[in-house]
């Protein structure tokens, strides 16, 4: 069954406090010194074929739903690798 | 006069603001998120907690909710909406009003009683108050960090659209210290503190004359009950 990607992240120019703690976690226990920032990944799974006409539906619903433009961007939306090929 | 409060899946504040709305003297409804019926409703005030565990982003799925149509199609017409932390949140998912909240920049949830300024006594739920008058009120949130573009915040600065500001210390990272703004006409307010836990002597905010006697929370359902005379 094909899967759609969507990734969405916190506009770059906002404070992202759940990247900062990972970050301070990381240099804390030794693991290097990251800018961190934690976005979402959503993968929507369908029965059917994927055509432009859904892609185009998908990316509308990541703007308008998964995301939401005045805090997030949508960073990408793409279909599974396997699934292109099978 | 009817205000009605909607309960949505996991608000927890709901049952205060109706407390809230009958304290300031008005029938209080308690409405369903799952349908699409206002009952007639006056006013509305949309209660804080963390609808849908505050899935997706706070506030997202509760602003897709069936009873959501008629709420900002009642916002559309004139009628007095609050929503009060998580609802803040849901109006601004709905783009009711502009904005969006964010992690508090120290990255804690904060419990405090909370200094705040009245930008604008001009609202349906702020008139009650004095221009610059200073309140207290309870604000309790791990995403209260009020967020917007640059020109955005220019032009609420510019209209007067900030309603309340906090005072002393900006508790959450919040853009220019604004704890709540209103829409262009001025009915929808949204703000994250708490009005409906400041209405009752014995449940409120201390102030320098008791323990817990603070009631500042009330004029904002006064407010909106003199807006609908």
């Amino acid at each position: 069954m094909p899967t759609i990607v969507v990734d969405v992240m916190p506009k770059a120019e906002l404070l992202d406090p759940q990247g900062k703690a990972v970050a301070a976690a990381l240099q804390r226990t030794g693991r290097g010194t990251f800018d961190v920032r934690v976005g979402k990944r959503f993968e929507l799974t369908t029965t059917g074929a994927v055509d432009d006409a859904l892609l185009e539906s998908v990316r509308q619903t990541a703007a308008d739903v998964l995301s939401n433009g005045v805090i997030e961007d949508v960073v990408s939306v793409r279909v599974l690798e396997q699934d292109v090929r099978s | 006069m009817r205000i009605g409060v909607i309960t949505f899946p996991g608000s927890l504040d709901d049952r205060d603001a109706l407390r809230a709305v009958r304290a300031a003297g008005a029938e209080a409804v308690a409405l369903w998120h799952g349908e699409h019926d206002l009952q007639g409703v006056d006013a509305l005030v949309l209660p804080g907690g963390f609808s849908y565990g505050d899935y997706l982003r706070c506030g997202a799925i509760a602003s897709l909710s069936p009873i959501m149509t008629e709420v900002v199609e009642a916002a559309g017409r004139g009628m007095p909406v609050l929503g009060i932390c998580n609802g803040f949140q849901m109006l601004t998912e709905a783009r009711l009003l502009p904005g969006g909240l964010i992690r508090n920049d120290h990255g804690m949830f904060l419990r405090r009683d909370q200094r705040l300024r009245v930008e604008n006594a001009a609202t349906a739920w702020s008139s009650a108050f004095e221009h610059g008058e200073q309140i207290v009120v309870p604000m309790k949130n791990g995403e209260g960090s009020y967020t917007a573009s640059a020109a955005e915040l220019e032009r609420l600065e510019g209209e007067g659209r900030i309603v309340f500001r906090y005072v002393g210390v900006n508790p959450n990272g919040s853009a220019n210290d604004i704890a709540g703004v209103t829409n262009e006409r001025g009915n929808v307010v949204g703000l994250m503190p708490h009005p409906e836990h400041a209405t009752e002597p014995g449940f409120g905010p201390d102030t320098s004359a008791a323990m817990r006697s603070g009631v500042d929370g009330l004029r904002f359902f006064q407010s909106a009950l003199a807006a609908l005379v």
